[in-house]
């Protein structure tokens, strides 16, 4: 089932959590929202369970208007982040309150009741926990619970809070890449909200990044990463450097250095070059460089090696990533002069940009 | 006892710390208890079942603990919806409506029982009303159940209001995006969260209420048989000198206190496992 979001607005006092947003999540697909805490991800989220009221627009399922359907006629599964679990009731009922709240005429009998409970908790491949309490199983088993209980209901629309958000890196990635595989299997439309850049690429369709109330860009990972449509989105989506310069007849011009733009923005002036570190290499010679410093740092554990270098003209840090190869190859040492190259840039005009603090 | 001292904790001093308490609680707990059985120990057996088999005694014992049950369970229906309210709702003066639920356990209970019997007294404000309608307040086992429930109902708030508090709002959103109606989410979701909170608290109300005395004499009238409590009877009997049969009444009703509490706690230990927490 698609989902619309049209002209969605959303206050809370004087604070304005969603401003005009409006979305299309395409039937089967598996969506990210990701921003920042506070960019109105998850009071999104909860407009499209119909958990927050919208103080204006209108949300559709199917093409039909569902802006003032109650929640619980949404048939919206909601994973919380906190998972939310019934904690006097043991996992098999659990999973099964959804089906036996259901209205007598409509409730399935016992035995499917049982069928259908073992058959998710076989899903989320915990059949062998159907008597335990949520208290005695661990923070990625109460997740998994959590996502059988909300499937239990057969949902048309799957929607996840940080569902990851309280569990630590393994079980964490673990359990993204299950949610993955699972959503491979049964393609029912799902939404979640993550303020984690990897987790939100690695898993979803697309990507959808917010900050402050609106959208910054929707795309698929791929397109988010290379290509990322604001200052915003890619300072927040990994680790970049800032140049200042200029743009002038297609080139971003700082000093020496110049660069042809294939995209470049319209207007010449003022601009802010973002490079990030895996594309700023590192060399001896001075041809093509960008700017120049002193390594200032190495950090070399790992596959690759992290190497900081003094920028001489601004004195701020540059980071860059090198292979080992590399590193072996330049024997930098600490004190070494060098000089930066970036073999690619993502240019915007100065205004747009600001140095974004998390 | 070797498992207790051979562990290991970040303060000192916990062998001492164990002593001193094992005998605070042994001297002002327990002391009390064995005198008590001790001097009953004293009376023929004869003597002691015909003491506590008298019907004036067992009526007051019946009365005593079927007022102080009674009383708990209204506080336990009452004081739960006033604990929701002030958790749910916010409202002026609700500060206000939160100190006035502990004004039962500030007040000195002899001023409660006085004020309580001039309310339903034949002649007093609200008795005044009840009369033409043949209900009778004062002076009867139902105003026994009254000062009770007024003495008992702090109990009930303050354990159950901290529990609602904690209750995160994500199991009801959870409950409602699976379909559930109010009323189920109540009966399924919350009331089962709160009720091992409930029964403390109700059992607590019951406890203080079983030995109540100064707010209860005032409006009991004390008639033997009908609003004579069990407390009274031992005065009585204190007053002729009549210090074993005292003690007698004493130990029955210590035994059946300790009857109800042993069954409530394993009825706490039962849900207490129930909810993993014994892991």
């Amino acid at each position: 089932m698609s989902i619309e979001i049209r002209n969605i607005q959303k206050r809370f006092g004087e604070f304005t959590a969603l401003d005009n947003v409006s979305l299309t999540v395409e039937s089967g697909e598996l969506l990210a929202l990701l921003g920042p805490s506070g960019c109105g991800k998850t009071t999104l989220l909860r407009i499209i369970a119909g958990l927050e009221t919208p103080d204006a627009g209108q949300v559709l399922f199917a093409g039909k208007d569902a802006t003032h359907t109650h929640v619980s006629e949404r048939q919206v599964g909601f994973v919380f982040q906190h998972y939310a679990l019934f904690r006097h009731m043991t996992v098999f009922d659990n999973v099964a309150f959804g089906l036996t709240v259901r209205p007598r005429s409509v409730r399935p009998g016992r035995e499917e009741v049982r069928e259908r409970v073992m058959r998710l908790l076989k899903l989320v491949q915990l059949d062998w926990l159907a008597d335990a309490y949520p208290a005695q199983l661990s923070g990625g088993q109460r997740q998994r619970i959590a996502l059988a209980r909300s499937l239990a209901v057969e949902p048309k629309v799957l929607l996840l809070d940080e569902p990851f958000g309280a569990l630590d890196a393994k079980v964490r990635k673990d359990l993204r890449r299950w949610l993955r595989s699972l959503h491979n299997d049964m393609h029912i439309t799902s939404v979640f909200v993550t303020h984690d850049q990897e987790e939100a690429l690695e898993v979803s369709d697309r990507v959808v990044v917010m900050d402050h109330g609106h959208i910054e860009q929707v795309g698929t990972p791929d397109e988010i990463y290379d290509r990322p449509a604001t200052p915003f989105v890619t300072q927040f989506l990994g680790d970049v450097n800032l140049f200042h310069g200029r743009v002038d007849q297609g080139h971003f011009t700082l000093g020496d250095f110049a660069q042809p733009l294939a995209e470049a923005p319209a207007a010449g002036g003022q601009a802010v070059a973002f490079v990030r570190p895996h594309d700023l290499e590192i060399s001896r010679a001075a041809e093509g460089a960008l700017a120049h410093g002193v390594v200032e740092h190495i950090h070399a554990v790992g596959p690759i090696v992290r190497v900081e270098v003094a920028a001489e003209s601004s004195g701020k840090p540059l980071e860059a990533v090198l292979t080992r190869e590399r590193y072996r190859e330049l024997a930098l040492m600490l004190g070494d002069r060098v000089y930066v190259r970036p073999t690619r840039v993502s240019v915007f005009p100065a205004g747009d940009a600001q140095d974004y603090v998390i | 006892m070797n498992l207790i001292s051979k562990r290991h904790s970040v303060l000192p001093g916990f062998g001492l710390a164990f002593g001193v308490s094992l005998f605070w609680l042994g001297l002002i707990v327990l002391l009390p208890f064995a005198a008590l059985v001790y001097t009953a120990g004293g009376m023929s057996w004869a003597d002691f079942v015909g003491t506590v088999t008298a019907e004036r005694v067992v009526a007051s014992i019946r009365l005593s603990f079927g007022a102080a049950a009674a009383a708990s369970v209204i506080n336990a229906v009452f004081g739960f919806l006033l604990a929701w309210v002030l958790v749910r709702y916010p409202f002026p003066g609700r500060r206000f409506v939160d100190a006035l639920v502990d004004l039962p356990f500030a007040l000195p209970t002899a001023v409660a029982g006085i004020a309580l019997t001039t309310l339903y007294a034949p002649n007093g404000w609200i008795g005044r009303f009840l009369e033409p309608l043949g209900l009778k307040v004062a002076f009867t086992p139902l105003g026994i159940v009254v000062a009770l429930v007024f003495i008992g109902l702090p109990f009930v708030v303050r354990t159950v209001q901290p529990v609602l508090e904690d209750m995160e709002q994500e199991l009801e959103e959870a409950a409602t995006c699976l379909g559930a109606g109010r009323w189920q989410i109540f009966r399924r979701v919350l009331f089962p969260a709160v009720l091992p909170a409930l029964i403390t608290g109700a059992t607590m109300a019951f406890a203080r209420a079983t030995g109540e005395f100064g707010s209860v004499i005032f409006i009991a009238g004390n008639i033997p048989l009908v609003s004579e409590i069990a407390p009274l009877i031992i005065i009585s009997k204190l007053d002729q000198y009549d210090q074993a049969g005292a003690t007698a009444v004493a130990v029955v009703m210590l035994a059946i206190s300790f009857l109800f509490l042993f069954a409530i706690n394993a009825l706490q230990w039962w849900a207490a496992r129930r909810h993993g927490a014994g892991r």
